[in-house]
């Protein structure tokens, strides 16, 4: 019993001594932070939250204004815009959190292996990677669909490419970096097989500062999701996405600026609070100069 | 010095513009189904169909028909498009100019007043000029460039009327697409600047310039921005393309002709003979603007001169 | 010339410097020695009107430059003395030059703007210093970049403008430090030559005993933040007052006789943040006693030579 209750406690401290925690210890992680929970938590439960059906639609009441019970109005549809946008929370998140971690594991595995082995392989790999690097991700991404096509699918693909050379200078940086430190010299001296060397020393050593850039970079996705989508690119209709709902308001740009208006508020709010809280982490973590070697 | 740094700085452009043009020619082979379908109009007759086989080569291998397509692109010839029936390289030369000036303005403007902010939030001892600059910063690198363009419209054209909403003609119908990619340009750039100037003031050589006598505007203006200049140049010619970038969706939201609206309206209608064209002339813009930046710094610094030739 | 008295220095509530006193006549070389955490380099610093601006202040004493005080004095006229009157010499010339711009351009501007020449005369000038100097092809050198150029060079490029205005007052802080020991001598021997030759004034800021036996005519001794005893260069080096002093110069490798053994000084030089009270060095003193640990003994003089012990004088 006082062990379990021994080990609970040694738990929450080591929570509250966590990096997480310690970004939450400014006001400005607090409030950046505090909005992220508050956001995650309403894509979660965006079916019991929304007042009205995403879809459904009211042709006698398109294009109101913000007012109750439509406390974002409706777009010329109809459709709740609230509802809409938290709906559409969801859609921008996962499609996000999917691409960067797709990016993440595929931009690690290519820099690690580059940063190992070395060689023609790595001077291969960095090329094409510094190549796409001087590329604005939006051209990547519009390449990206040109060949497979639009959809939800692609941008998620489209998103993962954008960001891959990111990831990927960074690991191999990192991954450079350790190479020289005495202890993995040893480790290869001593003959450890490269894969173990990479998975027991090399990646858990060097994933910090690449988790703090993917978290950082779901930020750049969202924005990246929305501008496909509002070029009809992205997710198509009735899928509720901020991009893609803010594509179909340019019609009534003038005469219901708010179905653009509140999206694009959400895109930039969540985009705020992913930089301000990444920022404050990478301050809890220290290791803003490990991230300036990529 | 300077001359023999640009000389094998082009050449390097040679394989990078190879392996574009490679990926880009890939695009039409690399969609679902026949390449042909990709590149020819619904109802065309068989004739049209055969004419199209034997001036791509489709019948021949992959590279020879990728040496014929850049061989024909050096004589101007982009192919033709499928949906506005007009030869491409039309297209492009009627729309380039449109983009360059907005990408030009758009770019001068993020350099200047980027620089001018981040110095003065590099100066200032006043912490609300350092605060607003740096909100500035996090809002300008943040906020989505296409729905930045739409309040815009919504602000400047609509309710003041004192721009354009959209068009390109006259001087007035550049001011809002301008400010719109400079939002975020001079974020960058102030960034940056900021940045340089604080690691360059604790820099050991700027002891000796006081222990000089020089005044603190003199080292400022004469040794701190030049030596500040130096990551933001880099920058500048890293993110050149991100400028462009911007150029792409806002000139579709302003309704100007330009590379990036006909990029986006060819996507849309599957028009690969335009998307190809478009693509390869953004990717030379970057190339472009690259080169350009690692020329510039070059001639600021004489180390980067002699360590690369 | 230069009159230094009850300097105290500090950043916000730590003060790392007090009770400096030393004085220096036109034409002579005075050494302030000291381990590096002294406070050499600050007391050359306040001189210098450079203490970093953000909270860095004199807190009290003066300091009387040609009969005029300069703790007072307004950044512009400040100014006007420095590169013109007072010269500085740096410790690390590899990184004490802007990287971006020719060295004549860097040597021409002080004076340029402290004589007052035009363009032409002003890169003259340069050339003719960088000549005494004994710097190969001026005219040449003048054309490059600092890093195309060895550290000894840099530090004769620095030397150069610190003398391009002809000042009255050198200060050389740590000047060799940088170098290979036999550029070092080499060095040395020229700001040696300058002083006689010119009759400057030179303060030589160092932690090497045997450079200031080589030049100085007299010598401060500092110990965290304070001077401690101060003399000519024969007094100190054969008759030291204070332990401290005894304890450095006994560190000196000199002839030996048979069984004779180098001291060193045990414990460790307090940091700004952790100085005891009293005197502060009675933690590593053989002499200290009950008094030594709550009073700060002040600076004695007597005649030309002065020392801050309660204690001075008898020998180990």
């Amino acid at each position: 019993m006082i062990n379990i209750i021994g080990k609970k406690i040694g738990a929450i401290s080591w929570l509250r001594r966590s990096p997480l925690a310690k970004a939450f210890n400014s006001w400005l992680g607090k409030i950046a932070g505090g909005f992220l929970v508050l956001l995650l938590l309403t894509a979660i439960f965006a079916p019991w939250i929304t007042p009205f059906d995403y879809a459904a639609q009211n042709l006698m009441n398109g294009n109101a204004p913000p007012a109750w019970p439509h406390l974002l109005g409706t777009d010329q549809f109809g459709r709740d815009v609230f509802s809409r946008v938290i709906y559409g929370a969801r859609t921008s998140l996962s499609v996000s959190v999917t691409a960067i971690s797709i990016s993440i594991v595929a931009g690690m595995t290519l820099g690690a292996a580059a940063g190992y082995f070395g060689g023609i392989f790595e001077r291969v790999v960095m090329t094409i990677v510094d190549l796409t690097w001087s590329f604005p991700d939006i051209l990547i991404a519009l390449i990206f669909v040109a060949i497979i096509g639009p959809g939800l699918t692609s941008t998620i693909f489209a998103i993962a490419i954008a960001y891959l050379a990111q990831f990927t200078r960074l690991t191999r940086a990192q991954i450079v970096r350790l190479k020289q430190e005495t202890f993995i010299e040893a480790s290869i001296n001593l003959g450890g097989k490269p894969r173990h060397i990479l998975l027991r020393h090399l990646i858990p050593n060097a994933i910090t500062p690449v988790i703090v850039i993917g978290m950082l970079a779901v930020g750049d996705g969202i924005v990246l999701e929305a501008t496909l989508g509002f070029f009809g690119l992205g997710a198509q209709p009735p899928t509720p996405s901020w991009g893609a709902m803010m594509s179909s308001g340019t019609a009534q740009l003038f005469l219901s600026p708010w179905v653009i208006i509140f999206p694009g508020m959400a895109v930039a709010a969540t985009v705020i609070a992913v930089n301000l809280f990444g920022d404050e982490l990478i301050r809890a973590l220290d290791i803003r100069d490990r991230l300036k070697e990529a | 010095m300077l001359l023999r740094y640009i000389f094998f700085r082009v050449l390097m452009l040679i394989p990078v513009s190879i392996s574009i043009s490679v990926v880009i020619f890939m695009i039409v082979h690399l969609l679902p189904g026949d390449p042909i379908d990709n590149l020819i109009r619904i109802g065309s007759s068989p004739g049209d169909r055969a004419l199209l086989v034997t001036k791509y080569g489709l019948d021949q291998p992959l590279f020879v028909q990728y040496f014929r397509w850049v061989g024909a692109m050096f004589q101007g010839d982009f192919g033709e498009a499928i949906v506005l029936r007009r030869p491409v390289a039309d297209l492009i030369s009627y729309n380039l100019p449109f983009s360059l000036s907005l990408g030009a303005m758009a770019f001068a403007f993020s350099s200047v007043v980027g620089i001018i902010l981040g110095t003065i939030s590099a100066t200032t001892r006043s912490a609300l000029v350092e605060q607003f600059v740096r909100g500035f910063i996090l809002m300008g690198s943040t906020v989505p460039g296409f729905w930045l363009a739409l309040l815009m419209i919504l602000f400047f054209a609509v309710q003041l009327q004192i721009f354009p909403v959209s068009g390109a003609k006259g001087w007035d119908s550049l001011v809002l697409p301008v400010l719109t990619i400079g939002f975020g340009g001079v974020a960058l750039v102030a960034r940056v600047t900021r940045v340089a100037l604080m690691d360059a003031r604790r820099e050991d050589f700027v002891t000796l310039l006081h222990a000089k006598g020089l005044s603190s505007g003199t080292i400022l203006f004469r040794h701190l921005i030049p030596h500040a200049m130096l990551p933001v140049v880099t920058i500048l010619a890293l993110r050149i393309g991100w400028i462009l970038g911007g150029a792409v969706t806002v000139e579709f939201v302003f309704g100007r002709p330009g590379l990036g609206s006909l990029l986006i309206r060819a996507l849309g209608q599957r028009d690969y003979p335009v998307v190809q064209g478009c693509l390869l002339m953004l990717a030379l813009a970057v190339m472009l603007g690259t080169l350009i930046g690692d020329v510039a710094q070059a001639a600021m610094d004489p180390r980067i001169r002699e360590a690369k030739t | 010339m230069l009159e230094v008295k009850d300097l105290a220095v500090a950043f916000g509530s730590i003060a790392p410097l007090s009770g400096v006193t030393f004085s220096l006549a036109k034409g002579e070389t005075l050494g302030i020695v000291g381990e590096s955490g002294s406070g050499k380099s600050l007391t050359a610093m306040s001189i210098m009107g450079l203490l970093p601006m953000s909270d860095g202040r004199v807190t009290s004493g003066s300091i009387v430059f040609d009969g005029q005080e300069l703790t007072t004095l307004n950044e512009s006229d400040y100014c006007k003395l420095r590169g013109g009157r007072i010269g500085l010499i740096t410790q690390n010339p590899m990184t004490s030059l802007d990287p971006l711009k020719k060295i004549g351009t860097q040597v021409d501007a002080v004076a340029i703007l402290h004589l007052g020449m035009a363009k032409k005369k002003a890169r003259a000038n340069t050339v003719d210093i960088l000549h005494t100097l004994r710097i190969p092809e001026p005219a040449l050198i003048c054309e490059r970049y600092p890093h195309q150029m060895s550290g000894g060079m840099k530090q004769r490029i620095v030397i150069a403008m610190a003398l391009a205005a002809d000042p009255d007052l050198l200060i050389a802080d740590e000047p060799t430090t940088a170098l290979d020991v036999t550029v070092q001598a080499q060095i040395i021997r020229l700001l040696d030559d300058l002083v006689k030759q010119r009759g400057l004034a030179l303060l030589l800021i160092t932690h090497d005993m045997s450079v200031v036996a080589q030049t100085c005519d007299r010598v401060v001794v500092m110990y965290a933040g304070r001077a401690i005893e101060q003399g000519p260069v024969l007094d100190i080096f054969d008759n030291p007052q204070h332990p401290y002093t005894q304890a450095l110069v006994g560190c000196i490798p000199r002839d030996l006789k048979d069984g004779e053994k180098l001291t060193s000084i045990p414990g460790t030089v307090p940091t700004v943040l952790n100085y005891p009270e009293g005197c502060k060095f009675h933690p590593r003193c053989t002499r200290a006693q009950n008094i030594c640990t709550t009073v700060q003994p002040e600076l004695d003089r007597n005649g030309d030579s002065a020392v801050a012990c309660h204690f001075a004088g008898a020998s180990i």
